[in-house]
């Protein structure tokens, strides 16, 4: 009997193994794939491979109605739908020229904030998972987002697959008693995250595997188009909020969080404050709410027709920069539609950030970045 | 015939007798039947091995019920409650499952070392368990070795989790199986310098008689065990943390590595090879905390004085669900190690604290074990320990950061 | 970790004994373990079959039919007009019109299928609709042996009667009922004033006939 060793193949590379990582694996958040070559544990090589959950999202939305792609842009980001509905109402709202009520845009606002700290939450649940933390985290992570994600059902109808913005405005007015079920999560989730922080933050185990892994310098953060908390964590002041203002991000009082050396840990920390100033953008948003219309009286609803031009518009989503890119021919379905995920962006620049490291770090790394399948492949 | 097969050395009502049962009736039985004396001793060992057997598998069950309710409860849920009251009949419903289930054998694997892993898993883990005393009249097997036996069988274990990850001929059991051959090693190490100092203060290496020499208490309540010594504290811990890493328990469970490598060596197996590996780890796991509980936590003897009514194998299995349950509540809560900061926790750190633990043991012994001894022996271990502790600050430990805020 | 701590400016490493954190994660799950046996925040966990989460009355799933009265097929309100077919963003709507045998539109589906299979739940349907007659449904226990016939509704299995969207969700329901009454008593009135114009009409006719008749009869008798 002669025994086989695993692929040990090839002449000068006799020491390398090649690992396929996915798509089907416990923690390639989805059906990501790493064609992984690696020394011992330390990787040589990474290939990502992706596409395995993609839905031809923008060719669909160039062949239905500007409505019809609402929904559909829910399932982009499925953890933050509501983000993802801004950013596209947003876009058709300059490419046409629609006005915002006053009232929608606080509800814009409140919820874009609660879908990022739905958001954060859940990166710090997945990422404890990806380290190897039986679950605990991450279930203390979801126990608190169903609280939101019950407000989300009580005012959109569904917890994730929201649909719920539309060009000038937003569909439904909040129903009666929302806003103070909001204010009470709002003064419930400081306690709860100094309760994670605790958990995790002076955790020497966390510390060791997430501090120093990772890391990349600024320039090529920057050149890689890298967005969001990953930019932040290495000290990049680059928030659209304040960078670009859309909606009425600029009335409130709020604080850009920034890193300093932009491995894993500085990540973690980054949507930790960043969460602590969701609240803040909350507590504001939620004391100036003004009565009135929540969508525009002209708002179309049929038969919306943009005129000719194109447009790209972005928001700061919780995984970063979120962007859709219009051109219309004035016909009711756009012309072009195209989607500037951020998750996709901040993976381009996965292997820089693994080579040399352990295959138990291109987890940690990976989970670090934030990736939704949904957005990453569309 | 009941009665006297009990035999027992105290009262009636004191249910020392009960586990050692089985043994009792069988060589009384082959004894009226006329049998030889090797054959009836011979018949006795093989019902107290089945004893422990019965006993252990029935505990690794229940076990396998309450790690998930714990788990569960610390993760606030519920966990399983559907099969039976409180979910007492789940270890059921999974067994019958796992019975069940399609058994498929990759085809680039090695057929009989696949086949033989599984079965091999579990047995160290049974041998060893034979050695422990479980009460004051029941050894299933008192050998004047006991330790050395443990440690000799304990390492067979590596063996088996390699012939898996090879055998499997797949990458992951591969990684799986390589990491856990360094990690067992290493462990290894610690492992038995941190029992070498309850050697040589016990100045024997049977288990009964270790757990014999920590009867007593001190100022009147503080049990004699040999946790609540300097050396043994430290000792005690090391070998706690070893023990977490020689049965694959997270924090150090790499060789399963889910997040990492799907399951390591137990990747390719599934079905009721699968549920082997499980009930080797978690006979492994008994079986280790027996041994701690036998070394440093004064194995069957109670832990307060006036309390030595109760029969002295419940201590025992009491103070092995309150280890287990440590085991579970870092479970649920740490993440885990990479490999290289595993390798240097175990050469760095507790190997330096374990060698320590030996010169402690000697002047312990040889200081009286008094008033002196405790004088001597704290800064001996101190002083090394702030010593690690600067270089752990100085040179290991994950910096504290600060983070500012932009100004516009 | 408060946030003044935060912001001061690369304060030196912390200095640690090694195992704190640990301890202190420990503490935080040992926490939660022993709440989780008597704090209901904790534990919020609902046991599904027996007991249900209250459903909110905003809450959606898969689209039904509206019907006015007892019979299903008789109080219809949908007209066929297919805007939600066209509107419908994965196009899992079927819609056939009604036709008398003389080819004229009765102005009801024929055939009018949603496959749950396809549908997403988005809700849009029921925004454009412009009879209120197609809803979302608040029932969510659908699971079905039958792939394809059992996920493919028709109209036995679409139309609910209006008590039902009534019950499930009210605030919407009373909306619409009042804006069809008004509408309808608008429709009434109008019709009755039309009737009434017409029977002015039609009275004014005769009278004026009428007239001319007598006048010819007196000119006859002239």
């Amino acid at each position: 009997m002669i025994c086989r060793a695993p692929t040990l193949e090839g002449s000068d590379e006799d020491q390398l193994l090649r690992v396929s990582l996915g798509p089907q694996h416990p923690s390639t958040h989805g059906v990501f794939r790493m064609n992984v070559v690696l020394d011992g544990e330390t990787v040589v090589r990474l290939k990502p491979v992706f596409g395995y959950l993609h839905r031809n999202h923008e060719k669909i939305a160039e062949g239905t109605s500007y409505l019809a792609s609402m929904p559909y842009t829910d399932r982009l980001d499925y953890i933050c739908p509501l983000s993802n509905n801004w950013a596209y109402a947003l876009a058709v709202e300059r490419l046409a020229g629609v006005e915002v009520p006053e009232r929608a845009e606080y509800m814009r606002v409140i919820l874009a904030e609660l879908t990022r700290l739905i958001n954060h939450t859940a990166f710090l649940g997945f990422i404890l998972g990806d380290m190897g933390a039986w679950g605990s985290a991450l279930m203390y992570a979801f126990r608190e987002r169903e609280k939101i994600l019950d407000l989300f059902e009580d005012l959109t109808g569904a917890r994730m697959m929201a649909n719920f913005m539309r060009f000038g405005g937003c569909r439904n007015d909040l129903p009666t008693g929302w806003a103070e079920r909001v204010s009470v999560i709002v003064n419930d989730y400081g306690p709860f995250l100094d309760e994670m922080e605790k958990f995790l933050v002076g955790n020497e185990i966390l510390l060791s595997r997430s501090q120093d892994v990772g890391q990349l310098p600024k320039e090529q953060l920057l050149n890689g188009g890298i967005t969001g908390p990953m930019l932040r964590a290495a000290g990049v002041n680059y928030d659209l909020r304040k960078a670009d203002p859309y909606g009425i991000y600029e009335r409130f009082e709020f604080r850009i969080p920034l890193g300093e050396k932009g491995d894993c840990y500085d990540r973690i920390m980054i949507r930790f404050l960043e969460m602590r100033e969701s609240l803040k953008i909350l507590r504001q948003a939620l004391a100036q709410l003004p009565e009135g219309d929540y969508i525009h009286p002209k708002a179309k609803l049929r038969n919306f027709k943009a005129p000719v031009g194109e447009v790209y518009s972005r928001i700061e989503g919780p995984k970063g920069e979120l962007g859709f890119y219009l051109i219309s021919d004035g016909a009711t379905n756009p012309y072009r539609y195209r989607v500037r995920p951020p998750s996709f962006v901040n993976l381009t620049l996965l292997e820089d950030m693994c080579l040399g490291l352990d295959l138990a770090d291109v987890i940690i790394i990976l989970g670090s970045i934030d990736i939704v399948l949904g957005e990453v492949d569309r | 015939m009941m009665l006297a097969a009990i035999q027992t050395d105290e009262s009636l009502w004191s249910l020392e007798w009960l586990p050692r049962l089985p043994q009792r009736l069988v060589e009384m039985l082959l004894h009226k039947l006329g049998a030889s004396e090797w054959f009836v001793d011979f018949g006795g060992l093989l019902a107290a091995a089945v004893t422990v057997v019965a006993v252990f598998l029935g505990a690794f069950a229940l076990l396998s019920l309450i790690e998930r309710k714990t788990l569960a409860r610390v993760q606030n849920r519920i966990g399983p409650n559907r099969a039976g009251w409180f979910g007492i009949l789940q270890p059921v419903a999974d067994g019958i499952k796992m019975l069940t289930k399609e058994d498929i054998v990759p085809a680039r694997a090695e057929k009989l070392l696949h086949l033989l892993a599984p079965i091999l898993i579990g047995l160290p883990a049974i041998l060893a368990l034979g050695v422990i005393p479980y009460g004051r009249e029941w050894t299933p097997v008192s050998l004047d070795l006991g330790l050395l036996f443990f440690f000799s069988i304990g390492a067979l274990t590596e063996v088996s989790v390699f012939m898996a990850g090879w055998a499997s001929g797949s990458k992951f059991p591969m990684l799986g199986a390589m990491r856990a051959i360094s990690q067992m090693v290493s462990y290894e190490l610690p492992l038995l310098l941190s029992a070498l100092g309850v050697v040589m203060v016990t100045g024997s290496l049977s288990l009964p008689e270790i757990v014999a020499r920590q009867e007593g208490y001190h100022l009147g309540f503080l049990p004699a065990w040999n946790l609540l010594t300097p050396w043994g504290l430290v000792g005690g811990l090391v070998f706690f943390i070893a023990a977490l890493a020689e049965s694959n328990r997270s924090p150090f469970d790499l060789p399963e590595g889910e997040s990492e490598i799907v399951a390591g060596h137990m990747t390719e197996y599934s079905g009721f090879k699968y549920a082997l590996f499980f009930m080797g780890e978690y006979l492994g796991l008994f079986a280790i905390s027996g041994l701690g509980i036998t070394l440093f936590l004064g194995g069957w003897q109670a832990p307060l004085p006036g309390l030595e009514f109760v029969p002295s194998w419940i201590w025992f299995f009491g103070k092995l669900a309150l280890v287990i349950f440590l085991f579970l509540w870092i479970r649920a809560t740490f993440p885990r190690l990479r490999i290289d900061q595993l390798m240097r926790f175990a050469w760095l750190c507790l190997i330096p604290m374990a060698l320590l633990t030996l010169p402690a043991a000697a002047i312990w012994h040889f200081t009286g074990r008094g008033f002196l001894s405790w004088v001597v022996t704290v800064p001996l271990l101190m002083i090394p320990w702030g010593i690690l502790t600067v270089i752990f600050n100085k040179r290991l430990a994950p910096a504290t950061r600060t983070y500012r805020f932009a100004d516009s | 970790m408060n946030q003044d701590k935060m912001e001061t400016p690369a304060a030196p490493a912390r200095w640690t004994w090694p195992g704190l954190g640990l301890l202190q994660g420990l503490a935080v799950s040992g926490k939660n373990f022993v709440q989780s046996f008597y704090k209901k925040e904790r534990m919020t966990t609902v046991q599904y079959p027996e007991e249900r989460a209250p459903i909110s009355p905003n809450f959606r799933n898969f689209p039904f039919l509206c019907y006015d009265g007892d019979d299903p097929k008789a109080g219809l309100r949908c007209t066929a007009c297919t805007i939600c077919e066209k509107e419908c963003p994965p196009q899992c709507i079927y819609i056939v019109l009604d036709r008398d045998e003389n080819g004229k539109s009765l102005k009801r589906p024929k055939v009018f299928d949603i496959d749950i299979s396809v549908c997403m739940n988005c809700g849009i349907c029921a925004e454009v609709c412009p009879f209120d007659s197609i809803y979302m449904d608040g029932e969510y226990e659908l699971s079905t042996d039958d792939r394809f016939g059992g996920l493919m509704l028709g109209l036995d299995r679409l139309s609910k009667s209006a008590d039902y969207h009534m019950k499930l969700r009210p605030e919407q329901a009373t909306e619409v009922m009042e804006r069809r009454k008004a509408e309808e008593e608008k429709k009434a009135a109008a019709a009755a004033a039309k009737a009434a114009k017409a029977k002015a009409d039609q009275e004014a006719k005769e009278k004026a006939a009428a007239e001319a008749g007598a006048s010819g009869e007196k000119g006859d008798e002239a």
